[in-house]
């Protein structure tokens, strides 16, 4: 049984890692910040949805895709489903997380949040490499209002 | 839905799985950033004792084991508890030191390299170098000043994995001045 503060206290880690080693704190650098983050982020969800699906008959429909996102691929890595699943039927999706893990132990209301994206865009990646492994290109952005409550877009990408 | 029933998966498995690609992430980063594997080592070894620092809070409180007499204590506590507890493996102890202040622990499967292939140009990264720091952070923070060390590792061809343990001192408490 594999314990899931390594992985929060790893999760810190990184945000820690990638921070400090870019030198001064100016816009451009943290949108930087961010896009690394975000692409290891990528990485893992791309191998954790390769694993994750590996028994699992194929998908009907986009929809369908996000299904599967919202509930076991949230449940494996959050230990809980999506709390609310919301589309415009265009190719836009919102996942709503009232208790999102990641931020649960860092504030309960609007305390440090402007720290809140770091902490958001590993898992933004995860969510984007997880449907690319899917054959589902996207955007995925995060927001929070209030912590630990969290809303994640996802773009789908037609082409 | 129709597909619900083949979607059971093992997700305690799962889970190790997401740590394991977040640490192989976090080291293929640490390879593009730094030159040399020594830096990444160090850096790895940085890491993990800022984690075993907080780690060892979350530790104490789960799992009730109070105050170590020995450092033997020490080692059954680490392999039969700890290890079991975050990397789901007991790794076994052995090579005591005559003197008693050395032991090795040695990892039959080492859940950090499940995917992981090193290319021969990082001969000489110590890729689990992490556990090395969480260890130290840890009994650091129990007032033990130990030196850990890989001296085997599989991924590099040896036959066992094996980390080696040498404790060092007993850290005084710092009272506050004035504080009897």
């Amino acid at each position: 049984m594999a314990d899931e503060a390594p992985f929060q206290l790893l999760h810190s880690e990184l945000i820690h890692y990638i921070y400090q080693s870019e030198h001064g704190a100016d816009t451009q650098d943290n949108a930087r910040n961010i896009t690394k983050l975000e692409a290891m982020g990528f990485r893992v969800g791309q191998g954790l949805m390769e694993r994750l699906t590996k028994d699992t008959a194929r998908f009907k429909d986009e929809l369908d895709v996000m299904k599967f996102i919202c509930k076991d691929f949230w449940t494996c890595v959050f230990k809980k489903q999506i709390d609310n699943l919301r589309t415009n039927h265009q190719g836009i999706y919102v996942l709503q997380d009232n208790k999102f893990r990641l931020l649960g132990s860092l504030s309960a209301g609007k305390q440090y949040l402007e720290h809140a994206p770091k902490f958001l865009a590993f898992s933004c990646g995860l969510v984007r490499g997880a449907l690319c492994s899917l054959g589902v290109r996207s955007i995925v952005t995060a927001e929070a209002a209030v912590m630990p409550a969290c809303k994640f877009q996802v773009m789908i990408q037609k082409s | 839905m129709s597909r619900q029933s083949n979607r059971a998966t093992d997700s305690k498995k799962m889970n190790s799985e997401l740590f394991t690609l977040t640490y192989g992430a976090l080291v293929t980063q640490l390879c593009k950033d730094y030159e040399n594997d020594e830096e990444v080592n160090k850096q790895l070894d940085k890491m993990g004792y800022n984690i075993g620092v907080r780690l060892i809070e979350d530790f104490l409180a789960r799992s009730t084991i109070g105050r170590c007499q020995d450092f033997r204590e020490t080692a059954d506590v680490i392999a039969k508890v700890a290890f079991k507890m975050y990397l789901g493996i007991t790794p076994s102890v052995t090579n005591w030191s005559p003197a008693g202040d050395e032991f090795s622990l040695i990892l039959e499967n080492n859940p950090l390299v499940d995917f992981v292939e090193l290319p021969d140009n990082h001969s000489t990264l110590i890729y689990s170098n992490l556990l090395c720091g969480v260890l130290r952070g840890a009994l650091e923070m129990v007032q033990m000043a130990v030196d850990v060390k890989f001296v085997q590792d599989t991924l590099r061809g040896d036959n066992v994995t094996e980390i080696r343990m040498k404790f060092i001192k007993r850290i005084e408490e710092n009272l506050p001045a004035g504080d009897e």
